[in-house]
């Protein structure tokens, strides 16, 4: 039993335009998830309980549930309460988008709650609203101290979005999928496939990891 | 000017405050002592409402700040508060600290807040660290900068909590130098302070405060040299 080379290097064109599909969910749902989790994560910290409670109860079923379930719910599940045609790709996007949601919500919280608060209090005591104190004052600070495990979090959604290829997305695993069985060789195709993703992540973490100098730089304090 | 009267705060079970009434007049400058944990700094962070009372009343200009329909916001503009901590903004620029308030607050156009938090660090003697970053000024210097913040909102009541009791000896006089210097110009200031030294030649009342009341005020040099409660005598004692 050997490693066969020759039909890696037959099938890696067709591995490699998953990649396309793995990458673009991996964007999309964080880049969304981003901009949603912060928002989540201010309803969190909120002392409102019609902004707090919600919050809570969202992340907490996110996070307490698996992946794989939430996407079915969203793609299996839904349709048959409400009676439409599921469409894979928004589904997958979106099963994406709001478990990452979720995650970067807590994300946001820890680094929001990090930051000292003398700050709100010093903003506050210049007569700046909650808002403009969060605004101008305590979110500049908290986002940069959330770059690191929001690398951390893209890493994992990267990896994560795989579990899209049950609902029939053409990413890069269920391409490999396809790979095994028409090649009959699935240790060749999984094992391609694994090293396609360890490069995926290792490239980003590279970029991240530099975004993360370059921004330490110019953060003074 | 300020008028507080019958003022309580508790946290749950512990009365920090227990019924301080104090008036403050245009121009006056009140120094508050007392050892730690007797309420001063809770009384400060009442009157511009980082704490809320839990009863009694706080008149700013003769606008109670207990009444709902009292814009918290607008009354903190006309208060500046300066803390023990600093709390500067350490991602902005000293100048950038200075002029952020007006700027989102009072809506002043940005190159005029600039011109205007230029010549505020300037008056504190911090004309040169205009484009510093906090963590790069030595804590006298944060202290300045956070001064000159407070100003930039044009209040008419300063309040000090405790300014250089986070300082090093050396750096203590030139925030007092400043101080000292606001208080010649007319600012009205409360400040809760251990530096006899200031409260001696820049106060107009000193008061001490002891497990949540004023326990003694007069006039500096009669209360330091001729205090009448043995709780004062008991706290100069220890500290002259």
């Amino acid at each position: 039993m050997v490693f066969d080379l020759e039909v890696v290097a037959r099938y890696l064109p067709f591995l490699l335009q998953g990649v396309g599909i793995t990458v673009e969910f991996t964007l999309i749902a964080f880049s969304a998830g981003s901009i949603l989790g912060l928002l989540l994560a201010l309803a969190r910290i909120s002392k409102n309980p019609i902004f707090h409670y919600p919050a809570v109860a969202y992340i907490d079923f996110v996070r307490g549930t698996p992946l794989l379930a939430q996407i079915y719910l969203i793609h299996f599940g839904l349709p048959q309460i409400f009676g439409y045609t599921p469409v894979g790709y928004i589904d997958a996007l979106l099963a994406l988008t709001l478990n990452s949601t979720a995650y970067i919500a807590e994300i946001m919280r820890a680094g929001i709650e990090s930051i000292d608060r003398g700050q709100m209090e010093a903003a506050r005591s210049l007569g700046m609203t909650y808002v403009q104190s969060m605004r101008y004052v305590i979110l500049p600070q908290a986002l940069r101290r959330v770059v690191p495990p929001m690398g951390n979090e893209f890493i994992a959604l990267l990896k994560e979005s795989s579990l899209v290829s049950v609902i029939g997305m053409e990413d890069l695993m269920m391409r490999s999928r396809m790979m095994a069985g028409r090649s009959f060789r699935p240790f060749e195709a999984y094992f391609t496939a694994a090293l396609i993703y360890l490069a995926l992540t290792l490239t980003f973490s590279r970029i991240l990891g530099w975004g993360e100098r370059r921004l330490g730089k110019s953060a003074q304090g | 000017m300020l008028k507080v009267k019958d003022l309580h705060k508790k946290f749950g079970d512990l009365h920090v405050l227990k019924g301080v009434s104090l008036e403050v007049s245009k121009g006056e400058v009140v120094v508050i002592i007392g050892p730690s944990g007797s309420g001063k700094s809770t009384f400060l962070r009442c009157i511009n409402h980082l704490e809320k009372p839990t009863s009694g009343h706080i008149f700013i200009d003769g606008v109670d700040l207990e009444d709902p329909a009292t814009n918290i916001n607008v009354i903190r503009e006309r208060v500046g508060m300066v803390f023990q901590q600093f709390n500067l903004f350490p991602h902005l620029t000293a100048l950038e600290n200075v002029s952020l308030a007006p700027e989102k607050v009072l809506k002043v156009p940005r190159a005029q807040a600039r011109e205007r938090a230029k010549a505020l660090l300037s008056k504190v003697g911090l004309s040169d660290k205009c484009d510093s970053y906090p963590d790069q000024l030595s804590g006298g210097q944060k202290q300045r900068v956070a001064i000159a913040r407070a100003l930039a909102m044009q209040p008419k009541l300063m309040l000090f909590d405790e300014p250089t009791s986070a300082l090093d000896p050396e750096m203590i006089g030139e925030v007092l130098a400043v101080m000292r210097k606001l208080a010649e110009e007319g600012m009205t200031m409360v400040v809760v302070s251990h530096e006899m030294g200031f409260a001696r030649e820049v106060a107009d009342r000193v008061l001490l405060m002891a497990d949540g009341v004023f326990v003694e005020e007069g006039p500096p040099r009669e209360f330091f040299t001729n205090p009448k409660h043995e709780r004062t005598k008991a706290f100069l004692s220890k500290i002259l």
